[in-house]
């Protein structure tokens, strides 16, 4: 169950421009990471070329002994129609998938597990309505009992807490620690320093490059706050090309 | 009254046949017009039934008025349309709408042009416009196939296509093959199309996949009632529209789609899911 994922000198850019540049580290496995940093800090584009959604235009994620359906990638926004036509149990299930495919039916077992997982996140007795009848954080608590379901070794979260009320949040952080306590590796980017600092043993603090990457308490030091917050938030058409860059490409 | 309803296709074989083509191609055609509602491209079967054009024209210039290989031109036109489109839609930063509507647009102006080296109007109205009262043994046993074919992977590969339209995102990242969906789901759209298009031309066809599936919307909450409900009211609008057809003479293939339309039109209105009254006059709420 412990797989860690390494970035070796991670560029991705958007039309040339950097927004992850020259990051290297490792998650280790078993790890419980919060990345950090201002808007525009490349936290989401890491998070999806992690994920395998965005390709590197430099260096390699490499995720050794990691299949496609070996990592819950839990978006920022999703492309779901929240209006679409489909139970909670029938969204629930489809974290089955790796286990059930495209001809297996589900059976009483599953059915047991996907209303567990709905238990387990706060959403007893919800099994049978339709998602366009769920406020956002209840969706989202929707979302967390799928990814139960997935029991993928690795876990990426984005912005998982975004407009979701306290006691949600907490209902979901346990989850979080639970999936912590049985060696899973999990990445969340978070902008809620106090919770990083309460529930996140590691944390990558990011601006493009790394900034710290370590142990919480050493990372989010007042001094290594001011430097991230310090990145240049700025679009140079006219950047010259990256000299790092030439030389390795 | 039941001779007014019965009489037209007990009398006639032609009225038979037209009857058994509505209720396959609404077998097929419903389901996947709900899944193109749900997906948001309710204009795409609309784009790729003008995208059959060329290839069916193509086929009328090799061999004539000849239905099985225009409808293999039709077919491959359709599905290379609809394979580009997706792949442009994948592969680059382009809209899957922009990059339909760029294609079948280029696919339509290439089968006008391809129709007017060749062919009189005649010939263009019945590919446009299908001729339903002529339906042969060889065009009822293609739009049956295509009727065939579609449930039997609808059934088949239900959950992935459903899932693909819910929630790509997912799909992708889980590596269960989103792309190969999306063009399976394509794939049987164009051959829907290309089995209605002798039967109701290709401008009809698209009717009898969209007009009921807008309409079945409003009357079920999850995607198989709302497929249900879809192909009951196509095959009731075949059934109604060719006896409107049948008593005051006016031309079949707008009198089907007319039809459903009078439904899409109630089910607006009444629509026990998000109908207008419903909305206007919502009902009491619960305690909880």
């Amino acid at each position: 169950m412990s797989h860690a994922i390494q970035i070796q000198d991670l560029t991705v850019s958007y039309n040339r421009h950097p927004a992850v540049h020259h990051l290297s580290g490792e998650f280790a496995p078993g790890s419980l990471t919060a990345v950090v940093g201002p808007n525009g800090a490349g936290k989401s584009t890491l998070l999806k070329t992690i994920a395998g959604v965005l390709r590197p235009a430099q260096g390699h994620v490499v995720r050794a002994g990691i299949r496609p359906r070996d990592i819950a990638y839990l978006p920022q926004q999703a492309e779901i129609d929240r209006r679409f036509p489909i139970s909670i149990l029938d969204v629930v299930s489809s974290g089955h998938w790796h286990r059930r495919g495209l001809f297996r039916g589900l059976r009483p077992p599953d059915m047991d597990r996907a209303v567990e997982a709905l238990a387990a996140v706060g959403l007893t007795g919800f099994q049978n309505r339709v998602i366009g009848s769920l406020s956002a954080g209840q969706f989202q608590r929707v979302l967390f009992a799928r990814m139960l379901l997935q029991d993928a070794p690795v876990i990426l979260l984005d912005e998982p807490f975004n407009a979701i009320d306290a006691r949600t949040t907490a209902d979901l952080l346990r989850v979080v620690h639970r999936w912590h306590g049985e060696s899973r590796t999990v990445v969340a980017v978070l902008h809620d320093l106090e919770q990083v600092r309460h529930n996140f043993p590691q944390t990558l603090l990011m601006a493009r490059r790394e900034i710290a990457w370590g142990p919480t308490d050493a990372t989010l030091s007042a001094r290594n706050l001011l430097r991230a917050r310090a990145m240049a938030e700025s679009w140079d058409d006219n950047a010259p090309v990256c000299e790092q860059g030439f030389e390795n490409g | 009254m039941a001779e007014f309803l019965w009489q037209p296709f007990a009398e006639f074989s032609f009225m038979r046949r037209a009857l058994v083509a509505c209720f396959a191609i609404a077998l097929g055609a419903g389901p996947l017009g709900v899944l193109l509602v749900l997906r948001r491209m309710s204009l795409v079967g609309d784009a790729l039934s003008h995208a059959i054009l060329p290839g069916a024209a193509i086929g009328f210039l090799v061999a004539g008025f000849s239905l099985p290989i225009m409808s293999v031109g039709g077919l491959v036109a359709g599905l290379v349309v609809a394979v580009l489109a997706g792949l442009v839609t994948r592969f680059t930063d382009q809209r899957e709408d922009a990059s339909f509507a760029a294609l079948f647009l280029i696919a339509l102006a290439l089968g006008v042009m391809l129709i007017s080296l060749q062919g009189s109007n005649m010939d263009v109205m019945h590919v446009l416009f299908g001729s339903i009262l002529a339906v042969d043994d060889t065009s009822l046993l293609m739009v049956a196939g295509a009727g065939t074919i579609t449930i039997l992977a609808l059934a088949v590969a239900f959950r992935a296509l459903v899932m693909e339209c819910f929630d790509p995102g997912f799909m992708r990242a889980i590596g269960a093959g989103g792309l190969i969906w999306h063009l399976l789901f394509l794939g049987l759209v164009v051959l829907n199309l290309v089995s209605g298009f002798h039967a109701l031309g290709t401008l009809m066809a698209v009717g009898l996949m969209m007009v009921p599936a807008a309409a079945a919307r409003y009357w079920s909450a999850d995607v198989g009632g709302i497929m249900l409900a879809a192909v009951g009211i196509a095959m009731v609008s075949g059934w109604v529209g060719l006896l409107l057809s049948y008593h005051q003479d006016v031309a079949t293939g707008p009198a089907i789609i007319l039809t459903a339309g009078v439904f899409y039109a109630l089910s607006v209105i009444f629509g026990r899911n998000g109908g207008l009254i419903r909305t206007l006059y919502p009902r009491p709420h619960l305690e909880a």
